[in-house]
């Protein structure tokens, strides 16, 4: 089978997030990348599917040039090729935009895919729509929100979701479409081989144009602070009698 | 007239839903989906666009919960219209203009939406609910939906289920292995409370999944929460914000989630958190 995992590249947000100048980005100058956490269960689990049942993956991405350092993360996991739809980086590309391109580089693949992933949001702009949008230009189903996914034959797959008090399950036919959530597996750390032989491994691009968008960011904020008082309990383990003594302010000891 | 997807999984999230409408136009209808044949979703969204195609709304909305996202986007997709998703507020216009939610809460986006009518979810908690539901009016979902909900699998928890926790003991980083969270469950059990942790223990197997406070895990509102250990990045802070008091400790004064707590612990979780049982068991014998 072949599996294709679309990931996106995302700063590695810290404790404090400062904005550019232009308000329009993250200022990235102190900040290491990486892709969506649901994104990375979902190239770890076209890895595990394709060691399970044979064929081939392929990480996809749109972004900048500097979004080869995450496809080469993928591959290092053991992905075995990557899609770089590459972007000037200067302005976001909406969601429609976005679904538009991955449809065409999609349809440019020799091997269709039975099965494509995407995470449930990515863990920036978290727009919930491309792979929803995806699925309805392509003509395929389409189910969210995913923490297991067995293949049950080579014709469908069963899939299960998340919902309060319980899993939800969906039995589709492939090709489809499946976003993911973190908690679906435990992500593996690349090995050293993994990382040699990522270096080598096939790296297709092609530069879409940008359309217009229809959502269209005007700028960033920063939300107000929490504007609350902190009242310093202590230091080390000589603060336990004003903490307890917080503990039965609020009727808890 | 402005439509209201009636996605109902969570009532309070749907009278925001109706409130923020009203903030928008006096004219609110509120529909929901008849889906008594199984959750679908692509059934339920050509549900809702065969009814935008034949009530030109101004703007449609829906609950920003993982269905009123999923619904709305497949509405989105089927009729090729731009759609906002997690929005905190929004006002009509040519284009409508509107503020959203990036980062799990984290930091705010000012956009402009170009398409009719307007698709919108509503971030939860930005709006104050309306106290009385409005009438819903029931339509039957599509019947040539393609994916349907087959079959539900109760899972059983014990115990108390994190998300409704009213008080949530969550260990960081700094507990430094799985066996280091004993001392967290030891003052979850005395407390009554729920163990929690971040999303760089479960990404080390230190503990499930289903126990991360995040942006990606579990999103928590107890009357009181326990950081220890936790330093307090974004991605944490997005799934706790709902919490009512924060008591953070941790060695390092500078981290990032004393910014965020009420009450403050300067020193190493493992020797403050057993002092703390130590302290609560001695107390409670006293009495």
């Amino acid at each position: 089978m072949n599996v294709l995992v679309c990931v996106k590249r995302v700063p590695l947000t810290g404790g404090k997030i400062v904005l550019t100048d232009d308000e329009r980005a993250i200022s990235t100058r102190h900040l290491g990348f990486t892709v969506s956490p649901h994104e990375e269960c979902g190239a770890e689990e076209a890895v595990r599917l394709i060691e399970q049942h044979g064929g081939s993956s392929t990480v996809l991405t749109l972004g900048p040039p500097e979004a080869e350092e995450q496809l080469r993360d993928m591959m290092a996991l053991g992905i075995d090729r990557a899609v770089h739809l590459v972007t000037d980086g200067s302005n976001e590309w909406d969601p429609q935009a976005t679904a538009t391109a991955i449809v065409e580089a999609i349809e440019a693949q020799p091997d269709p895919p039975d099965l494509i992933l995407f995470g449930n949001e990515s863990a920036d702009a978290g727009n919930y729509q491309v792979a929803i949008r995806v699925a309805h230009k392509l003509g395929l189903p389409v189910v969210t929100g995913v923490k297991g996914i067995t293949i049950e034959n080579d014709l469908s797959v069963r899939l299960e979701q998340e919902v309060p008090g319980g899993r939800d399950v969906y039995v589709v036919p492939m090709p489809a479409v499946v976003t993911v959530k973190e908690g679906l597996n435990l992500p593996r750390y690349p090995s050293v081989p993994g990382r040699l032989r990522a270096k080598r491994k096939p790296l297709e691009t092609s530069t879409p144009d940008r359309p217009q968008p229809k959502l269209e960011m005007v700028k960033l904020t920063l939300p107000p602070g929490s504007g609350k008082q902190t009242e310093v309990l202590g230091n080390g383990a000589e603060a336990a009698p004003a903490v307890v003594d917080v503990l039965s302010e609020l009727g808890l000891v | 007239m402005i439509l209201v997807f009636a996605e109902r999984s969570d009532d309070e999230l749907f009278r925001q839903a109706l409130a923020f409408a009203h903030g928008l136009r006096d004219d609110v209808r509120a529909v929901g989906i008849d889906d008594s044949g199984g959750y679908s979703p692509d059934g339920c969204g050509a549900a809702l666009a065969r009814l935008v195609s034949e009530r030109e709304p101004r703007a449609v909305l829906a609950p920003g919960t993982d269905r009123g996202n999923e619904v709305l986007a497949h509405v989105a997709a089927m009729l090729d219209l731009p759609m906002a998703a997690n929005c905190t507020s929004a006002t009509l216009g040519e284009p409508l203009t509107l503020t959203r939610v990036r980062w799990g809460g984290s930091l705010l986006e000012e956009a402009r939406l170009h398409g009719s009518p307007a698709l919108l979810t509503v971030a939860p908690h930005a709006v104050t609910a309306v106290d009385e539901s409005a009438d819903v009016e029931l339509v039957p979902a599509a019947t040539d939906a393609r994916v349907r909900v087959s079959e539900r699998v109760e899972t059983v928890t014990a115990g108390v289920s994190l998300a409704d926790a009213d008080v949530v003991v969550s260990g960081g980083r700094g507990v430094g292995s799985a066996e280091g969270f004993a001392v967290i469950e030891e003052l979850a059990e005395l407390l009554g409370a729920a163990v929690g942790c971040s999303r760089a223990v479960t990404s080390a197997g230190w503990r499930p999944h289903t126990d991360q406070v995040g942006q990606t895990g579990t999103k928590i509102s107890p009357s009181l929460y326990i950081a220890c250990g936790i330093s307090g990045a974004t991605q944490h802070m997005a799934g706790c914000k709902g919490a009512k008091k924060l008591m953070a400790i941790n060695p390092d004064n500078e981290a990032s989630i004393f910014a965020s707590a009420d009450y403050a612990v300067i020193g190493d979780l493992h020797e403050v958190v057993p002092a703390i049982s130590a302290e609560i068991r001695k107390t409670r014998g006293a009495g």
